[in-house]
């Protein structure tokens, strides 16, 4: 028989978080206490905007504001955003068909052929800096080289916006397809794959969630656009379901209309920002789903 | 591009098969087996550091082919010589010669792609593309254009030969993410199988695995050393042991004047002699465990 001795009465070790220093506790609360007040201030803005554009545009906006034409006397009261839904989504819709592909074809250059070429680095460094060109300067620039020789038109608002999206496009993209993992693409070529087909069947696949998320923030971007357009489409009172010929969009009609003194202008002004977040968001849910879907399968 | 299955790379019948006579280590005189690789004053180079010097040895056909050594001794750079992955790293130079079949693999008209579907690969980490398992295994025959009668046979029998068959018949179209480390690499083996090469190169296959799913991939490749020559790099000296019929033994020397390290290789013997009677006090001092 064993007489176990009883264990030297210790006390046991206290895990209260009354031994944490009270120094580390107060540092620990003040960054928690920043983190969420930085939080605030930046969603506050957004809070506001979105607060006020509901509050202000809601009374006038319905299913006709969207299908009735803008009335031609703007101090006349009523709906009618018709023709500048029509041509955001025509306008939009044109420059990201120029603006995506042809960025995601750069992007794909510069992370799987260019690498660190000196090309490929000339090419990121003018990327950068287009992207920093005012919005305001691709208005003009596509005014002197189109609309001096071919006129106002939907297309060439719709090049202008794609001169926007396009390094935006480029940027997101590449660094998307920098996150797909090496391995995957020497899997590929170890079975014989060239770097375009690793880079069709592999890569892009693997990419594409990001590479839309990347595609949908410049087509945010761009359908909020004024600036490129105030010269470059012209205007209308009619929809125009053509890329030629003259056109409007919601972001100019929210600029025309609110600079006029008549009440029932600025009313329609405040409906049709409403319709412009809305349509936004509703593409950004839209090509959210869509992707959800390829990358289940 | 063509899709005839295993022909000469490209004809290049300027290398005189005479000089094989000078190839200099060869593990006794074995010569029931014609080699697949030959190489000659192969070194490797990263920019200006030099991984591994001046390796002779050859790859014997149906037979595997261990690499061991240390780390950093450049056992997986030679291996990627020879299916020229290093072509994929910017500022790879590899100078010597390596001899496919014959045949310059570094020569001017031979293309890394053809040298490719011919020499699998199968990695250190389990790489499965995210796609499902049905679509990893026929991607390679998909890619290279091979002529199928039925892909679904193809896709069977080449998962049956890595020994996963039964655990995926049932899902083959479920992702192959999804599956466990040791299967994942079982689906690599048949990928690679898929494409019906002639060489299997195995980067340090079983390092990612535990001893269970390490013990099903060794099964296999002494099963699959029937139909393919295999080279496989490992850190395990017990697994070069139980699956090798060759052993090349690296290490790194260090070179005294610039005190910059590259490999080289040590000895390059049958497998049973160079673990019971090696020849070199180096490789002695690192099979029995006192360097490395």
């Amino acid at each position: 028989m064993t007489t176990t001795t009883a264990p030297p009465a210790v006390a046991p070790p206290s895990l209260r978080t009354g031994n944490v220093s009270r120094s580390r506790k107060f540092r620990d609360r003040l960054a928690t206490i920043a983190m969420w007040a930085a939080f605030g201030a930046a969603a506050l803005p957004l809070a506001f905007i979105v607060f006020y554009v509901v509050r202000a545009g809601m009374h006038l906006f319905s299913y006709d504001f969207l299908v009735t034409n803008i009335p031609i006397i703007s101090s006349k009261p009523g709906p009618g955003m018709a023709p500048a839904v029509v041509g955001t989504l025509l306008i939009t819709g044109a420059a990201t068909l120029i603006a995506v592909p042809l960025g995601v074809m750069g992007a794909i250059y510069l992370n799987e052929y260019g690498k660190q070429s000196t090309l490929a680095k000339f090419i990121r460094l003018m990327t950068d800096v287009m992207s920093g060109v005012p919005s305001i300067v691709m208005g003009l620039f596509i005014y002197t080289i189109w609309v001096l020789r071919y006129g106002l038109s939907g297309f060439a608002g719709a090049l202008a916006l794609a001169c926007l999206m396009l390094p935006i496009v480029v940027r997101t993209s590449e660094e998307i397809l920098r996150l797909v993992p090496s391995a995957l693409r020497e899997a590929s070529a170890a079975l014989g794959a060239r770097t375009w087909r690793t880079t069709v069947r592999i890569v892009l696949p693997a990419a594409l969630p990001g590479i839309v998320s990347g595609a949908m923030l410049a087509v945010a971007r761009a359908a909020g656009e004024t600036a490129p357009l105030l010269f470059t489409i012209g205007i209308v009172s009619k929809p125009n379901t053509k890329l030629f010929g003259s056109n409007t969009a919601l972001s100019a009609q929210i600029f025309r209309n609110a600079q006029v003194p008549f009440p029932a202008a600025q009313d329609r002004a405040w409906a049709a920002a409403l319709t412009l977040i809305l349509l936004v968001f509703l593409l950004t849910i839209a090509a959210r789903l869509i992707t959800a879907r390829f990358a289940r399968k | 591009m063509s899709n005839i299955p295993p022909t000469p790379l490209a004809p290049r019948p300027t290398v005189a098969p005479a000089t094989e006579a000078d190839a200099a280590p060869s593990p006794e005189a074995d010569t029931d087996s014609p080699p697949v690789f030959e190489t000659k004053q192969l070194s490797v180079s990263y920019g200006s550091a030099l991984a591994v010097a001046d390796i002779n040895m050859y790859i014997r056909r149906g037979q595997i082919t261990a690499l061991i050594g240390p780390s950093g001794c450049g056992k997986s750079t030679l291996l990627r010589c020879f299916n020229r992955m290093n072509d994929l790293i910017p500022d790879a130079r590899v100078e010597g010669t390596i001899l496919y079949e014959g045949l310059d693999l570094y020569g001017d008209d031979v293309d890394p792609i053809e040298v490719r579907r011919r020499i699998g690969m199968v990695f250190q980490k389990p790489n499965p593309f995210p796609k499902s398992i049905y679509d990893n295994v026929a991607y390679g025959p998909r890619v290279l254009k091979m002529k199928v009668d039925r892909m679904d046979d193809l896709v069977e029998q080449a998962l049956r030969r890595a020994a996963l068959w039964d655990e995926v018949s049932g899902k083959l179209k479920k992702s192959a993410v999804a599956l466990s480390g040791g299967q994942q690499q079982r689906l690599c083996i048949a990928r690679a199988i898929a494409v019906q090469p002639d060489v299997i190169l195995m980067d340090e296959p079983c390092s990612a695995l535990d001893p269970i799913a390490t013990a099903r991939i060794e099964d296999l490749m002494v099963e699959l050393k029937q139909d393919y020559t295999i080279v496989i790099v490992t850190h395990n000296m017990q697994q070069a042991a139980r699956v090798s019929d060759i052993t090349a033994f690296l290490t790194a020397a260090v070179n005294e004047a610039t005190g910059e390290r590259h490999g080289e290789l040590v000895e390059f013997a049958k497998t049973a002699t160079l673990f019971t009677a090696p020849a070199d006090e180096r490789t002695e001092a690192y099979i029995t465990g006192r360097f490395g």
